[in-house]
């Protein structure tokens, strides 16, 4: 469970600091997508892979620990449990954190959710006026490998569009809100599995688990919110970059 | 009644050696083929069994409670005394055997005090051996500390949970004898009946405590350490389940009984608060060493305490009596249990008590605490202090610990020779229920050691010269069938039944006060003539009224903790008597014992070597009959009979 | 002071049960909790009723023989209290006093407010010893152990068995008390030996015995009356895990 915990930690932050990039514009973002997604396919399925199977082992491993300490208490009767909230929620905030990644994969991976029709060429080309994979730039020069100007998806544009339906947002924002929850108890947690703490780093190490938590909690909640709060627009409303665009798509044609 | 105290020939320092050595050893593959009743699983009971598991007999082991861990041994608190002569202030075994025959009031037998001291050194080794977190310095080598009487440090403790950490370390043994199948554990099983074979000890009757069922179980012998029997007072400091049952019950089947009416007053008790109190709690022993004991000067003052109007803090210190400093300047608040007791029992009655019912004193911190700064002192006494603020709720940093004397230990019990072997063959007695080691008054920190020393050193080696003895074609009696085996238990369940069937009205408890009350009153800190036989009376009529009133609700084959009690009461009842004719018998002041008539124009107690240098041995001749007395008379050949003096 | 009491009644492990409620009267702040119900259990002697059943046995804190849910804290609301240590004087003249057993698969209800606790023991005997027969030792100064170690040692040692932890426990996890008892052995040098067979089989044993597994949600430090703290749960952790690599790997 721990080391699931581990993986399923470390794979957030960096998940985080990756979507963050939204905030430096929508050709870093995508260039950093375009990236992630030119790994190798066997390393991806790996990486992928593991990624499943920790989340795999660690709901399994939840529920048979919950299915063991069920039939180990019989009957719950009126205690006063001295003990955190956090710790206390962690089946109920790790069983909704379970329903939001799967309607996020569905979301932005698999791009199957209904009013996600950008995925369709011609549907979000009406909205857009754009086709939905743009070119590539990296600082403000197009990117160009064989001669051919790279084209990616935009993934920028995904995430404005998701997040402009508010309760998209607010699904978003609850689960990080849960996810910090979950993680402000089992940072904490993952020391005391392995051994490693004791009434002294203890007091450090939840501080640090808030943090942590805390950290996660307004690095993801920020994007939706932004979006909500129009901060963050679509990327060809930046008149800017729209007349840079269109240029280069005249360039191409 | 045969008061062969079996005494090993040859020097004292060799006795127990020589001893071994002539002692028949059983073969380890048949070992095996013995089986072996333990009731009790306390120090003694826990670390008999164990050891005995260990050689390889088959060993069953009983004790009342839910777990063996829990037997009143884990009560005890300040330390276990060893001739270690680890803080070399001049400690030897002969030093710890001098001191504890002499703290004894020159009323134990000096061979089995010298083994004693000669195995108290592998007790300590041994129970390092298994974990018992010691008190340790910062070189790493074990702490000691001084403690009640003794004027060199060979206390061992562990912090104020001295008792606990050694039993746990016995019982730990244990398990590891039960978990490898030699021993088979019976918890919640009370031991209600000795089962005799052509007048060997071969079996037990138990009632299972849950489902009330009774059993029988054989062996090829049965030792007995079933702990003491200071609830005969009702208020005492011992556990709410200790009880006389199972050695009343042994006496009454022939085992002789020893030396009843030695009982140790413990002068750190936490005073009695009204009269719902069930139970006194001890403070341990090691608070005198830097408390000190006073009351104020006049009664008026001390009334002003009592009612509140007086901060005894603002007193000054020509009002205040340090009446222990005064009377025994060499040893002060350190003087021996039953003086420090009787000295606050004295001021009590004087008028000059200060807690709300009269009967407290003060053990003062105030002094210790400007000297050694209250950060040392929470150390050293954190836990006891803790305790008392929880019992009390008052804060000793700031004001004043309250202290009162309360039955704590008895030095009486079944009768055993050298080999700790009763007047039933087959039948062995260690710790606080045999009466071997302690003469007339206990030294602190001597029972632990003494329960240890029978349990792992002594048992082992003396019920193995019984069984060779016995020989290995009698080796495995298991007939429960027999004629002796069905009568016992008949009897058991009569007994049960007619608990029951009483159906008066007064509780058990309501019985166990009383008789809790006349044994404090006439039989307590000081006796006389008078009080006892108006004692023996009055008990007279309270087992008349027992046997007409006693109301048990609830039937037997269930857990019913009325039936238990009810049990142990009317044992103790029948005992109360056997103690206060053992009080009455002795004529003479000495230990624990005071009689009111035998003392000095000062008023110390006055021993009569001449008369009573002897073991008073009482045997059952049957239900209403007077018992019988018999003497195992005491010589000292190593010591010089001295008064003692604390002055 | 006068108490209203809704105190468990459960006949038997197999009865059913439920909560009855009494009245005591004339209970002094300086009794004890035990003595109240000793007092409440003389009024049902004299109403011919049954009295209610309730371990106990030192009544000094000690011998982890006392339990009780008060009012749904095991030992009550004073912290690192035994029942039989609290007092009355914490209550109010008035008060609503529950009663409640510990509960727990592995504690099943003997009767009222007793349960068994002998899966304590079972784990005790699968590895909660070191091995020294009697006789065997070697001098005790021979084994000299830093004041620190043997601070901690008896810090976890102090562990009375009451089983306060499990009952507190949302998952009754017994990992305090195998805890408390891992640490105190394991840190020792005498019992260094056999550290890594211990920890593996008092684990199994306790999870034979039905106790659940640890969440780390501390709801167990809390309520011991011994004040262990989840230090020993980190040190059981460390040293099982340590071992189970060891047996995988064949280190
Ligand atoms: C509060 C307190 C503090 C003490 N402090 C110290 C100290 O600091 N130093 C010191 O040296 N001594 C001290 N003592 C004395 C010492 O603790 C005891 O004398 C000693 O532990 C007795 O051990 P034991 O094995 O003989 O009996 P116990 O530990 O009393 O064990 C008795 C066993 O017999 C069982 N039993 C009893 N009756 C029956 C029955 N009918 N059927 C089945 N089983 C039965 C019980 O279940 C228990 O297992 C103290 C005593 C008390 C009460
Ligand atoms: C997918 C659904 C999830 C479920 C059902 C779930 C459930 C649980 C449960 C029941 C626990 C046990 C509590 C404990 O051992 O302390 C737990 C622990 C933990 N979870 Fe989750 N969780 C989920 C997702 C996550 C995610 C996404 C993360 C990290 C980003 C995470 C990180 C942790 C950590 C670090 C622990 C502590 C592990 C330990 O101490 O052993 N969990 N989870
Ligand atoms: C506002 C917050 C978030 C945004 C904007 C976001 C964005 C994305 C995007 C765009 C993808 C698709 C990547 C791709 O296929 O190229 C993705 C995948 C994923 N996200 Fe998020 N995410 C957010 C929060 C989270 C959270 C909180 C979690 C986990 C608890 C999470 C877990 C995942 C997982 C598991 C994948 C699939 C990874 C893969 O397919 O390899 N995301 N996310
Ligand atoms: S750890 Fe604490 S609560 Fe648990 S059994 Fe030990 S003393 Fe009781
Ligand atoms: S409350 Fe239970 S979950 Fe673990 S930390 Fe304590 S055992
Ligand atoms: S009765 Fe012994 S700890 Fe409470």
């Amino acid at each position: 469970m721990a080391f699931t915990g581990v993986v399923l930690v470390l794979f957030v932050m960096g998940h985080m600091l990756g979507n963050l990039l939204i905030f430096v514009g929508p050709n870093t973002l995508n260039a950093y997508a375009y990236k992630l997604h030119s790994i190798p396919d066997s390393i991806m399925t790996l990486i992928r892979l593991s990624l499943l199977l920790a989340v795999v082992v660690h709901i399994w491993m939840a529920v048979l620990l919950t299915i063991a300490n069920k039939k180990a208490k019989p009957r719950f009767y009126k205690t006063k449990v001295r003990s955190t909230y956090a710790s206390r929620t962690m089946r109920m905030s790790g069983f909704i954190l379970l329903s939001f990644i799967i309607f996020h994969i569905l979301h932005y991976t698999v791009r199957i959710v209904p009013t996600m029709e950008y995925n369709n060429k011609i549907v979000f080309s009406k909205i857009s006026g754009i086709s939905n994979y743009v070119p590539l730039y990296k600082g403000d020069r197009p990117v160009i490998e064989y001669d051919e100007l790279v084209h990616t998806f935009n993934v920028y544009d995904m995430l404005i569009h998701g997040f402009k339906n508010s309760y998209v947002s607010f699904f978003y924002v609850l689960s990080v809100g849960l996810l910090c929850l979950h993680l402000a108890h089992g940072i904490s947690s993952i020391f005391q599995t392995f051994g490693l703490r004791n009434s002294i780093w203890k007091v450090w190490l939840s501080r640090f688990a808030w943090t942590y938590g805390l950290i996660i909690f307004i690095g993801f909640a920020s994007i939706p919110l932004a979006i909500q709060l129009n901060v963050l627009k679509y990327s060809w409303q930046n008149t800017d970059e729209g007349s840079k665009i269109s240029k280069l798509i005249d360039l191409e044609r | 009644m045969n008061l062969d105290p079996k005494i090993p020939e040859g020097p004292l320092s060799q006795k127990w050696s020589n001893h071994k050595f002539n002692m028949r050893l059983v073969n380890p593959a048949n070992r095996r083929k013995y089986n072996i009743i333990v009731v009790g699983s306390g120090l003694a009971g826990s670390s008999a069994a164990a050891s005995l598991a260990e050689q390889g007999y088959n060993v069953s082991c009983f004790c009342y409670q839910d777990s063996p861990r829990r037997a009143h041994s884990i009560a005890a608190q300040g330390g276990i005394n060893a001739a270690k002569n680890y803080q070399n202030d001049g400690d030897s075994i002969q030093r710890l055997f001098y001191d504890t025959i002499k703290g004894g009031d020159y009323r134990s037998r000096e061979a089995n005090v010298y083994r004693l001291a000669e195995v108290s050194s592998n007790i300590i080794d041994q129970c390092v051996a298994q974990g018992v977190p010691f008190a340790r310095e910062y070189g790493g080598l074990l702490a000691n500390r001084s403690f009640g009487g003794a004027q060199v440090s060979r206390t061992f403790y562990a912090r104020g949970q001295t008792g606990q950490q050694l039993l746990l370390g016995a019982y730990s043994s244990l398990n590891r004898q039960i978990g490898a199948g030699k021993v088979k554990m019976y918890t919640r099983h009370e031991m209600l009946d000795l089962v005799l074979i052509h007048g060997h000890a071969k079996g037990i009757i138990v009632r299972n405590l849950i489902t009330g069922k009774i059993s029988r179980h054989a062996a090829d012998c049965v030792v007995l350490a079933s702990g003491g029997y200071g609830n005969v007072f009702y208020l005492s400091t011992n556990a709410q389940g200790c009880n006389v049952t199972a050695t009343f019950r042994a006496f009454k089947r022939g085992a002789g009984f020893a030396n009843p009416c030695f009982t140790q007053i413990h002068p750190t008790c936490i005073p009695v608060h009204g009269e719902d109190q069930a139970k006194l709690t001890l403070m341990s022993e090691s608070l005198r060493n830097d408390g000190r004991v006073w009351v104020p000067k006049s009664k008026a003052v001390a009334e002003k305490i009592r009612s509140g109007i007086l901060d005894p803090n603002s007193l000054a210190e020509c009002d205040r009596d340090y009446y222990l400093e005064r009377k025994y300047p060499s040893f002060g608040n350190l003087a021996p249990r039953d003086i420090s007791s009787r000295s606050a029992n004295e001021v009590c009655l004087e008028g000059r008590g200060v807690a709300s019912t009269g009967l407290g004193v003060y053990l003062d911190f105030r002094d210790a605490i400007s000297r050694d700064g209250e950060q040392v002192i929470r150390e050293r006494y954190g836990n006891l202090f803790e305790m008392y603020n929880r019992i009390t709720g008052e804060d000793p940093y700031c004001k004043p610990m309250m202290i009162f004397p309360a039955v704590h230990y008895t030095m009486g019990g079944l009768w055993v020779d050298y080999n700790l072997q009763s007047t039933i063959p087959g039948l062995f007695v260690a710790g606080e229920a045999n009466f071997s080691d302690h003469g007339a008054n206990r030294l602190g920190a001597s029972a632990l050691m003494q329960g240890l020393a029978d349990g792992y050193f002594v048992i082992p080696y003396t019920v193995g010269n019984y069984l060779g003895e016995l020989g290995i074609s009698q080796a495995g009696f298991n007939d429960i069938k027999s004629e002796a085996f069905s009568s016992t238990e008949s009897e058991v369940i009569k007994r049960l039944e007619d608990l029951i069937s009483i159906k008066g009205t007064r509780s058990p408890r309501s019985f166990h006060k009383e008789l809790g009350k006349i044994i404090w009153d006439h039989c307590g800190m000081e006796r006389s003539r008078k009080s006892l036989e108006e004692a023996i009376q009055k008990l007279d009529k309270l087992k008349i009224d027992f046997e007409k009133d006693l109301r048990v609700v609830g039937h037997s084959k269930t857990l019913n903790a009325e039936l238990e009690r009810a049990g142990r009461v009317s044992d103790f009842i029948g005992f109360g008597q056997l103690m206060c004719r053992d009080a009455l018998m002795r004529e003479e002041s000495c230990g624990g014992h005071f009689r009111k008539e035998y003392q000095t124009n000062e008023g110390e107690a006055l021993r009569d070597d001449s008369k009573y240098a002897f073991v008073g041995v009482w045997e059952f001749l049957g239900d209403g009959e007077e018992p019988k007395m018999h003497k195992e008379p005491l010589c000292f050949e190593n010591v010089q009979l001295g008064t003692r003096s604390y002055k | 002071m006068r108490l209203n009491l809704k105190i468990w009644r459960q006949e038997s492990g197999q009865a059913s049960g439920r909560f009855v409620d009494y009245m005591v009267e004339n209970i002094s702040h300086d009794s004890s909790f035990l003595e109240m119900l000793d007092t409440l259990n003389e009024e049902l002697i004299k109403k011919n009723d049954l009295p209610v059943s309730f371990d106990h046995d030192c009544r000094e804190g000690i011998c982890g023989m006392c339990s009780l849910v008060i009012n749904g804290e095991p030992h009550g609301p004073e912290k690192a209290t035994t029942t039989c240590q609290l007092h009355m004087r914490h209550f109010r003249d008035g008060d609503t006093i529950t009663i409640e057993p510990w509960r727990a698969n592995a504690f099943p209800v003997v009767k009222d407010l007793v349960t068994d606790r002998s899966a304590f023991d079972s784990i005790m005997q699968a590895g909660g010893f070191i091995t020294a027969r009697t006789g065997s030792a070697v001098d005790a100064n021979e084994i000299p152990i830093a004041k620190g170690i043997a601070d901690k040692a008896m810090d976890a040692a102090a562990c009375i068995g009451c089983g306060a932890c499990v009952a507190a426990c949302p998952n009754a996890s017994a990992m305090l008390f195998t805890g408390a008892k891992v640490s105190h052995l394991n840190r020792l040098p005498q019992g260094k030996p056999e550290k890594e067979r211990r920890s593996i089989l008092m684990v199994s044993a306790m999870d034979k015995a039905g106790f659940g597994g640890c969440t780390n949600i501390g709801a167990c430090e809390s309520v011991c009356p011994k004040s262990i703290n989840l230090d020993v749960i980190s040190h059981l952790n460390r040293d099982y895990q340590g071992a189970s690599m060891k047996r995988i790997f064949h280190f």
